[in-house]
This record gives C-alpha cells, sequence and structure tokens, in this order.
C-alpha cells in the first residue's frame, strides 16, 4: 500500500522501475477546472491523461500533473497527509481532501473531475479566497476565555467533561463543511458549519467560561437558526466530526439555556 | 512513474466563451475581482440583539405538531366522515360555526397555517433571493398576502351570517 517512495527516484532510472511497475499503472483522465484571471475571466475544464497507480491518492496525480505536464496548474496542499487543511476541493463533485482520496475509490474508469470548493471567490485554479472562512471563524471567538488569576498548574477537567467535546474538537479548518452548505452558497453571510463546530468546542468546555457569549453570537440573524439540516457538512467532514449533531447541541443549548 | 502523452483537450463550460489564444487580460490588467461573500464593509448590517429566529425556529416546530392535529381531523372531517365531500354545502358550513369549538378550530387552523406558511416561505426568500433589493420586495408581497389572508378569513369567521340571503 504504501508505495510512498521518492518520486526522484522514479524519474531518476525510468528503465528497470518503470518496467516492473507499469503492470498496475491504469489511464485516468483527470478534468481539472482551470481559472486564470490573468488571461480569462470565465474558468473552462482542462482535460489530463495519466498513467497513474489507482493506489495513489488525488493529490499524487495534481502532483504529477504540476510537476510533469503543466507546471502552472495552481492548488494549495501543505502536510499532504490530511491534517493541515489546506487542500479541500470539489472531486467528483463531493468535498474532499485530495490527500485521502484515493483514486481506485472514485471510479478511475470515468474521468474524475476536480473543481475548487464552491461559494468562496476563486483566485487561480484550485485555489480559494478563504479569508470569509476565516473571518467567520474568529468572529465565534475560538480561544479559551476565563476570568480570574491563572492557575499555576493545568485546569484539570474531568473525562467526562472532556468527552462532552471531543468530536468538535478534531477540525482540522479545511472548510469542506462550509462550501459544501447550501445555505452558505447563496450569500455567503452564514456563519457556516466549521465556525459553529469551533464554537461548540469551546461552549461545551467546562474550562471555559464564554459560551453565553458565544450562544449570543450564533443566535444572530445568520447564525444556527439558518441551518436547513441538510446534512451535506456531516457527509462532506474528512475528519467524520458530526457537524450537523454539534449545530443541533447549538441549538439545543440556546433553547434550553435560554427558557 | 511514467507519464503518457497529454491529451489536453479544452471543453470550454458555455460555448462561445473566450478561447485561450485569445487573452483579455493580462498581468497588468487581470479579470474584474468578484467581491468576496462575507467582507466587513460599512454596509454590513450590524450584530442583531434578540430572539427572533430561534422563536420562529421554534413556532416551526411547535406549530407544524398542532397543525398535524388541526389539518389530519380537518381533512377527515370534511373529506372522509358522513358521507365524505358530497355533504359539504352551505348549510353544513353554517351548522359548524355555529358551535364556538368549531369557530376556534378553524381559526387555530388559518393562523397557524398560514403563519407557518409565511415562515417558511420568509426563509426561502432569505436563502434564495440574491439582491438586497430583490429580497425585500419579495418578503413585502409575502407579508402583505399573509395579513390579508389572515385578516379576511377572520373576518369571514366572526361575522358569518347563517340566514343571509
Amino acid at each position: 500500500m504504501s508505495t510512498a517512495t521518492l518520486e526522484k527516484n522514479d524519474s531518476g532510472s525510468p528503465s528497470g522501475a518503470a518496467d516492473s511497475g507499469a503492470a498496475h499503472l491504469i489511464t485516468v483522465t483527470f478534468r481539472i477546472r482551470r481559472f486564470n484571471p490573468e488571461v480569462s475571466d470565465e474558468a473552462r475544464w482542462q482535460d489530463f491523461t495519466l498513467e497513474i497507480d489507482p493506489k495513489e491518492r488525488v493529490l499524487d496525480a495534481l502532483h504529477q500533473i504540476k510537476w510533469e505536464l503543466d507546471g502552472t496548474l495552481t492548488f494549495r496542499r501543505s502536510c499532504a497527509h490530511g491534517i493541515c487543511g489546506s487542500d479541500a476541493m470539489r472531486i467528483n463533485g463531493r468535498n474532499r481532501l485530495a490527500c485521502k482520496t484515493l483514486i481506485k475509490d472514485i471510479g478511475p474508469e470515468k474521468p474524475i473531475t476536480v473543481e475548487p470548493i464552491k461559494g468562496l471567490t476563486v483566485l487561480k485554479d484550485l485555489v480559494v479566497d478563504m479569508e470569509p472562512f476565516f473571518q467567520a471563524y474568529r468572529d465565534v471567538m475560538p480561544f479559551l476565555v476565563t476570568t480570574g488569576n491563572e492557575p499555576t498548574r493545568e485546569r484539570l477537567q474531568s473525562p467526562e467533561d472532556r468527552e462532552r467535546f471531543d468530536d468538535t474538537t478534531k477540525c482540522i479548518l479545511c472548510a469542506a463543511c462550509t462550501s459544501s452548505c447550501p445555505v452558505f452558497w447563496n450569500d455567503g453571510q452564514y456563519f457556516g458549519p466549521a465556525a459553529i463546530v469551533n464554537a461548540h468546542r469551546f461552549i461545551f468546555d467546562s474550562r471555559d467560561e464564554a459560551g453565553e457569549q458565544r450562544l449570543e453570537i450564533l443566535n444572530d440573524k445568520d447564525g444556527v437558526w439558518r441551518c436547513r439540516t441538510t446534512f451535506n457538512c456531516t457527509d462532506a467532514c474528512p475528519r467524520g466530526i458530526e457537524v450537523t449533531k454539534a449545530i443541533q447541541e447549538v441549538k439545543r443549548a440556546l433553547i434550553t439555556r435560554r427558557f | 512513474m511514467s507519464t503518457t502523452e497529454t491529451t489536453e483537450s479544452k471543453t470550454t463550460d458555455e460555448p462561445g466563451g473566450p478561447a485561450d489564444s485569445v487573452a483579455l487580460y493580462d498581468v497588468d490588467h487581470p479579470a474584474p475581482v468578484i467581491e468576496p461573500p462575507r467582507k466587513r464593509t460599512a454596509k454590513t448590517p450590524k450584530a442583531s440583539r434578540g430572539n427572533f429566529e430561534m422563536q420562529t425556529w421554534l413556532f416551526m416546530r411547535l406549530s407544524g405538531i398542532v397543525l398535524v392535529v388541526l389539518v389530519l381531523g380537518h381533512l377527515l372531517i370534511q373529506l372522509v366522515l358522513d358521507g365524505g365531500v358530497s355533504k359539504i354545502g352551505f348549510a353544513f358550513v353554517a351548522g359548524r360555526w355555529a358551535s364556538p369549538f368549531w369557530q376556534v378550530w378553524d381559526l387555530l387552523m388559518l393562523w397557524l397555517a398560514m403563519l407557518h406558511g409565511a415562515n417558511g416561505l420568509r426563509t426561502v426568500i432569505n436563502d434564495y433571493a440574491e439582491r438586497d433589493n430583490t429580497r425585500f420586495w419579495l418578503k413585502m408581497l409575502l407579508y402583505a398576502a399573509t395579513v390579508f389572508t389572515v385578516l379576511l378569513g377572520t373576518l369571514v369567521i366572526f361575522t358569518f351570517d347563517p340566514n343571509i340571503r
């Protein structure tokens, strides 16, 4: 499974290695949404056909295209191991991380479409402006807020209290959920699932004292009440966070803490 | 990793779109920037205090539960029991509205159904209208229609005269 050898070795000695390795390679077409504001204000589709191991990831294919076929292809990636959240993109119509999606799992017989995530301004090719997404994230105060003197040691918490918000600590801010939300697509004013998930992480933290403030922020016109429970976010989350459930818990907290 | 020849067949989304060869824009004149959503500008509305959205959300759930009973009961009486729809006439309506119980039933059903539907449409307009002006006027139209229907219905229920000729 782990064929993640250095690509340099392969290209350096193509004769023997390529012969023995070529048997398991398949031909895959990648249909990529290209946009370059310095050439045209219209986005267009471009097909790249390449031979690749089906057990490789979509990110490897994008690398191969960028490094060997078309150096102008632009996309984000940092860690390439599903933890930095840079390479969320719309692959075959679903938001996924390119670095966690194996080619064999998404039907390589047909062309694989790769688009930027929706609802955010495309800057170039697969790169979008994440600023509105992070603005919504900052708005919910995603940091510990406490009063009184700082303790001289750790703020202790029981395993049960920690368990309460465990699911929402897993967020990597890749924007796959927010950019799969049809309410966010319309005008982009909705806070979006990711901001609510990160508010949830602190609202239900027993050590935090600004839960009420965050609830007040999410009680606003563009807060949790715009959620239509379409579950797109839960389906899109590459970390398997139960996003819609977290949003529902914030709604319930708003209702039960008010009455 | 060996690569084959690339076939770069370009399929433009809209036929007739600008081709690759015609460079409308360049480094000094890039394509116009599309305003990103959720950008903080002077026109961005301030955060509103109050529980209006929560109350409408709760109202939708609660009125929905009540409406299930009211509407299904209404349909059962009107269309199924005692000969079904053929029995409905002026006399049937007059007989029913002689009782305060059915007056309250119908009044409650009218108000809850209208407000439930209007609020549902309000959220649909909020979700789908793209321009602020469109959104505003669609909502005004909706509110006008709702108020008119509710008031007219209420008037009829309370001023119904069985002896009208």
